[in-house]
C-alpha cells in the first residue's frame, strides 16, 4: 500500500519537474536559511568566545581609572605599586597569581629590519596567570627578573618581521634605546579580538620600568583566579582591599576598575546567541512561508488534476490511497527540499565562513531539526489539499474539464 | 471486502458458473433523483434491467433520457436513490464508497470517450495503474501490463505518452488499461464518440474481439446506430425508463434502415 502511494507520487513529481521545483523552493530557501543562520550564528559565537578566551579566562584585569572613557575630570588617579601587586596576592584567597605589566610602544630593529610594537614589562607571574607555551628558547630566571635585565620573549609576528626565516633565540636586537638579547620564542595565537596578540615583546618589568617608562609605576595588573573560586567573589575582596589601600571611604567612587573577562564572555555569548535566535527566528518564518507555498501549489494541483483523479477513482482507488499520494508527493517534495536545502546552507556556509573569519562548524542537531520541520511541513500543509482530492465524486471528477 | 470475495470464488472466469437462471446483473425498480425540493429532477424512474453474462451490450437514447446514469451506476460510480442493483446476485445498493471502489478494481474496466489517459505517462504505466492499486509487484504488472498492450496491437508502441498517440491508438491504450486485470465487465461510454469512422470500427471490432474471445461482458453506450449494430443486445433508454430491448443476431452486420 504504502510502496505504491510512494510510485504514484515520485511518477507524478518527476511528471512535472519544473513544478516541483517551484513548489520546493520555498522550502529549499527555508531550510538553507534556517541551517545557514543557525550555523554561522553558533560559528560566530564560537569566534567571540574564542577571542576573550585568549584574554585567558579566570583572570580580573585591574586598571587605575573609573573603566573606559570615563574619569576624564580632576586630577589623574594613581598607578599601582609593586606593593599593591604583593598584597594582593598575599591576603586575597583564591587569587593565583598576579603579573603586574608596564607598558610601552618601542620600534625594534635588527640588521636591516624595523618593527614598531609593543613592550610588555611583566613578571614570571604573567606565564602562571594566562598558560603561553614557549615555541623555543627559555624564560628569564628569578635573578634576571630582579636585577631588571635586558633580556626579552618574543611573539611570533615579531620574529617573522625582524628575524626572517632565522633562529632568533640569542640574537640581540634594538629596541627602542637599549640592546635586548633575544632568550625566547612565543608559540603563535593568532589574531584576537583585540588585534595581533603575537606582535609582542616581553621583558622584566623593572627592565621596562628602568629603561622606557622611568618610574615603578603598574598601569596594568593580570589577577589569576583560582577555578575553585567565583571571580565575582574575587572581584569583591580585591575592591575592598584596593579601596583600603588607596584609602577611598565612605561613599565615594573607586578610583580602579576591575575588568573580569569571564563576565564579558558570558555577556558577548549571551547576546550573540540572541541574535542567532532572532535571526533563526525569521528564517523559521520562510520556511512556514515555504510550507504555504507547499500548500498552495498542491491545491492548484487538485483542481489541475481532477479528471486524474476521477480515473483513479473510476479504476479503483480507494479515497485512503488519493489522499495517501497527494500526502505522499507533498511530503516527497517538502523532504526534497529540505535535502537541497541542507545542501545549499553547506555551500553556502563553506563560502562565508572565510568572509566572516569564523570557524566552520558542522551542527548535526539543526540539520536534524531543519529537515524533520520541512517533513512535518509537508504532512500539515499537504493534508488539507489532500483531503479535498480524496473527497472528490468520481463521476464529477471525470466529467471536469 | 467479504462480499467481493465470495462472489470471486462463486465465479471463476465467465458466467457459466453462476446459476443459468441468475443474470450477471440485475436491475429492480431502480430510481435515481437529483437535487431537492424544486430543483428536484428524477433522472430514472424505476429501470428494470438483466444483462447476462457474456452479453455484448449496447445502451442508447436521446440525452436525459437516463442511459448515462444507469451506467453510472452499473459501473459503481454512483448509487440508486431507490430499487435493487444486485451484481452476480449480491446487493452492491448497500455497499460504501470504498467497497465499491474494491468492486471496480477487481470486476470492472472502463472505456471514456475522451480516453482519459494519464498525460505525460507511458502506455505502459497507464495500462499498469489498476495493476498498481491492486498492490501487483513490478514483474507482474510488466508482464500483464504488455499482455494487455499486445492484445491491443500497442506492444510497439509501451514507452509513449499519449501526446505521441493518435485518438484510435489512445483508445487502444484506454482498453489495454481496461482489461488489464480481466475485468467481467467492460463499461465502455461512447468509446468512439471522438474518432473518425474508420478507427471506430477499429475499436469496434477489438471490443468484439474481447466479449468473443476473452468472455468479457461488454456495457457500451453510443449515440451511433452504425457502433450499436456490433452489439448483440441493444436497450433503449427513453424518459428515465428502459424503452425497448431488442436482440440482434448478426451483430457487426450494418442493418438497412428499416430493415431488421
Amino acid at each position: 500500500m504504502f510502496g505504491t502511494t510512494l510510485i504514484l507520487a515520485i511518477r507524478s513529481i518527476r511528471r512535472h519537474v519544473l513544478r516541483s521545483f517551484l513548489t520546493t523552493l520555498g522550502i529549499i530557501i527555508g531550510v538553507g536559511a534556517v541551517v545557514t543562520m543557525v550555523t554561522l550564528g553558533k560559528a560566530t559565537t564560537a569566534a567571540v568566545q574564542q577571542s576573550i578566551s585568549s584574554l585567558g579566562t579566570n583572570i580580573l584585569q585591574v586598571r587605575p581609572g573609573q573603566g573606559f572613557g570615563r574619569g576624564g575630570g580632576g586630577p589623574r588617579p594613581p598607578d599601582f605599586k609593586p606593593e599593591d601587586v604583593e598584597a594582593i596576592a598575599d591576603q586575597i584567597a583564591g587569587v593565583t597569581a598576579v603579573a603586574p605589566q608596564a607598558q610601552t610602544t618601542a620600534t625594534a630593529i635588527y640588521e636591516g629590519a624595523n618593527w614598531s610594537t609593543t613592550v610588555t614589562g611583566t613578571t614570571l607571574a604573567y606565564f602562571t596567570v594566562q598558560p603561553w607555551p614557549l615555541a623555543s628558547g627559555r624564560t628569564w630566571t628569578p635573578a634576571e627578573q630582579a636585577a631588571g635585565k635586558a633580556v626579552c620573549i618574543i611573539g611570533n609576528t615579531v620574529r617573522q618581521n625582524l628575524f626572517r626565516s632565522t633562529d632568533a633565540v640569542g640574537k640581540r636586537f634594538r629596541i627602542g634605546a637599549i640592546s635586548c638579547d633575544v632568550i625566547g620564542v612565543l608559540t603563535t595565537r593568532g589574531q584576537g579580538g583585540f588585534g595581533d596578540q603575537d606582535d609582542v615583546v616581553l621583558m622584566p618589568i623593572k627592565a621596562v620600568q628602568r629603561r622606557f617608562t622611568g618610574s615603578r609605576d603598574i598601569r596594568l595588573m593580570l589577577v589569576g583566579v583560582d577555578q575553585a573560586y567565583s571571580t565575582s567573589a574575587v572581584q569583591s575582596s580585591l575592591t575592598d582591599l584596593l579601596r583600603e589601600r588607596r584609602n577611598i571611604t565612605g561613599g565615594k567612587d573607586d578610583d580602579f576598575n576591575i575588568f573580569d573577562t569571564k563576565q564579558i564572555s558570558d555577556t558577548l555569548t549571551s547576546t550573540t546567541t540572541m541574535l542567532t535566535r532572532i535571526v533563526a527566528a525569521v528564517a523559521a518564518i520562510s520556511l512556514v512561508v515555504g510550507g504555504i507555498g507547499i500548500m498552495n501549489i498542491m491545491l492548484v494541483s487538485v483542481t489541475e488534476r481532477t479528471r486524474e483523479i476521477g480515473i483513479r477513482l473510476a479504476i479503483g482507488a480507494v479515497a485512503r490511497e488519493v489522499l495517501m499520494q497527494f500526502l505522499v508527493e507533498a511530503v516527497v517534495l517538502s523532504c526534497l527540499g529540505g535535502i537541497i536545502g541542507l545542501i545549499l546552507a553547506q555551500a553556502i556556509i563553506a563560502a562565508l565562513v572565510p568572509l566572516m573569519q569564523v570557524p566552520w562548524t558542522f551542527d548535526p542537531q539543526i540539520n536534524i531539526i531543519a529537515f524533520a520541520i520541512s517533513a512535518v511541513i509537508g504532512v500539515v500543509f499537504g493534508y488539507f489539499p489532500a483531503r479535498r482530492a480524496a473527497a472528490l465524486n468520481p463521476i464529477d471528477a471525470l466529467r471536469h474539464e | 471486502m467479504a462480499v467481493a470475495s465470495g462472489v470471486r470464488v462463486a465465479a471463476s472466469r465467465a458466467g457459466a458458473v453462476v446459476a443459468a437462471d441468475a443474470p450477471l446483473i440485475q436491475l429492480r425498480g431502480v430510481t435515481k433523483t437529483y437535487g431537492t425540493g424544486a430543483t428536484q429532477f428524477q433522472a430514472l424512474k424505476g429501470v428494470d434491467l438483466d444483462i447476462a453474462a457474456g452479453d455484448f451490450v449496447a445502451v442508447m437514447g436521446p440525452s436525459g433520457s437516463g442511459k448515462s446514469t444507469t451506467m453510472n451506476i452499473l459501473g459503481c460510480l454512483d448509487v440508486p436513490s431507490g430499487g435493487n442493483f444486485l451484481f452476480r446476485g449480491h446487493h452492491v445498493e448497500t455497499l460504501d464508497r470504498d467497497q465499491r471502489a474494491m468492486l471496480r478494481r477487481r470486476y470492472l474496466g472502463f472505456v471514456f470517450q475522451g480516453f482519459n489517459l494519464l498525460s505525460r505517462t507511458t502506455a505502459l504505466e497507464n495500462v499498469e495503474l489498476p495493476l498498481l492499486y491492486r498492490g501487483e509487484d513490478k514483474r507482474t504488472r510488466r508482464d500483464l501490463g504488455m499482455a494487455a498492450l499486445e492484445k491491443v496491437g500497442l506492444d510497439k508502441w509501451w514507452d509513449h505518452t499519449p501526446a505521441e498517440l493518435s485518438g484510435g491508438q489512445q483508445q487502444r491504450v484506454a482498453i489495454a488499461r481496461a482489461i488489464v486485470t480481466s475485468p467481467d465487465v467492460l463499461l465502455a461510454d461512447e468509446p468512439t464518440g471522438n474518432l473518425d469512422s474508420e478507427r471506430s470500427v477499429e475499436i469496434m471490432e477489438l471490443l468484439t474481439g474481447l466479449n468473443r474471445d476473452s468472455n468479457i461482458t461488454v456495457l457500451m453506450v453510443t449515440h451511433e446506430p452504425d457502433m450499436a449494430a456490433f452489439a448483440r443486445t441493444v436497450i433503449h433508454f427513453k424518459d428515465g425508463l428502459v424503452d425497448r430491448i431488442e436482440a440482434q443476431h448478426r451483430p457487426g452486420v450494418v442493418p438497412e434502415m428499416g430493415v431488421n
